[in-house]
């Protein structure tokens, strides 16, 4: 007997736990982050909601702080968002089936951390069962409520946070557990090395436009890289 | 701009991309290697985010034993690629940086 939705959900809450130890310190700082930019608190809050991109949202708050131009700023948020259509991507087939607003919810949950967590439970062999959703929605659901109150957390301590405190590092470690696994070959190793290469090398130019030219310069190595392997 | 509306704008964008493919599926055909392209994006774009923080903590070079992030940077590299856990990966880069910090 297939496992109930319920069972899916509660699974699904259980996988993105581990996550949580960098999600939730990575919210803190990033309140924290927001307030001393210049946002007030209920703009820092609402961004959570409207955005719940973590590293969007930092570079968000960066950009606005350093008074970058509208346009930069959506162009910039957009392109870094862009790995999103991915997760849409690898997404969409397994929930074809379901009615518009399951479609609707899943798509504004969907974030590196769950799309990890689909993947993994993917590598797993175990993503067959029909209330598969459930698992999903879980796994958004514990990722968003653990971001707004984390997030909560970091607006009202703000500057109290111990500065000290390297709550920052969580980003990082977060995306490198992400990335590991899924450098499995040749091809993504190039992508990964050149686009680490050209982020260090481009990090000077205005409004961390170094971040888009190192992740299209990791594509087209990889783009590369796949086609001559052939 | 008001920052409220550039925020709309932005959450607008980032939803509408993560809407694109499940609302596209089985309506729309993409050129073959266009999802080819599409599955280097993550480890593109997080590789961008992540090497700057390793190496240029402060903003400038630091290749150092001394730069603790970067220690604590290359030891995750190392428990995600022998674990692949989440958990390890960030307790144990947390922990190599409490200690060499």
């Amino acid at each position: 007997m297939p496992d109930s939705i319920f069972r899916e959900f509660r699974a699904g809450l259980l996988a993105v736990a581990p996550l949580l130890v960098g999600v939730i310190p990575f919210g803190m700082i990033y309140g924290a982050l927001a307030l001393s930019q210049g946002l007030s608190p209920a703009a820092a809050l609402a961004m959570s909601t409207i955005l719940f991109a973590g590293s969007a949202q930092f570079l968000f708050c960066q950009l606005v702080g350093v008074g970058a131009p509208a346009l930069v700023t959506v162009t910039e948020v957009g392109l870094l968002n862009l790995r999103h259509a991915l997760y849409s991507a690898a997404l969409a087939p397994r929930i074809a089936h379901l009615p518009r607003r399951w479609k609707v919810a899943l798509a504004y949950l969907l974030t590196d951390e769950a799309y990890a967590t689909i993947a993994r439970r993917e590598a797993s062999g175990d993503d067959h069962g029909p209330n598969r959703h459930g698992f999903y929605l879980g796994a958004g659901l514990g990722l968003w409520g653990s971001w707004q109150l984390s997030t909560a957390a970091g607006v009202m301590l703000g500057a109290r946070l111990p500065a000290e405190w390297p709550l920052d590092f969580a980003l990082p470690l977060t995306f490198i557990a992400i990335v590991v696994p899924l450098i499995r070959n040749r091809t993504m190793l190039a992508v990964a090395v050149v686009s680490g290469i050209v982020a260090v090398l481009a990090v000077g130019l205005p409004f961390k436009l170094g971040l888009i030219l190192a992740a299209l310069a990791g594509m087209a190595a990889g783009w590369w890289s796949a086609g001559s392997g052939r | 701009m008001n920052v409220w509306w550039l925020m709309v704008l932005c959450g607008v964008l980032t939803f509408a991309i993560r809407l694109s493919f499940i609302a596209a599926e089985g309506k729309v055909t993409f050129p073959p290697g266009f999802r080819r392209l599409l599955a280097f994006v993550p480890v593109a774009a997080l590789t961008a985010l992540v090497i700057p923080e390793l190496l240029m903590p402060q903003g400038t070079w630091w290749l150092a034993w001394e730069n603790a992030r970067l220690v604590a940077g290359l030891a995750a590299i190392v428990i995600a690629a022998v674990t692949r856990s989440v958990l390890w990966t960030l307790i144990g880069g947390f922990a190599v940086l409490m200690v060499c910090a």
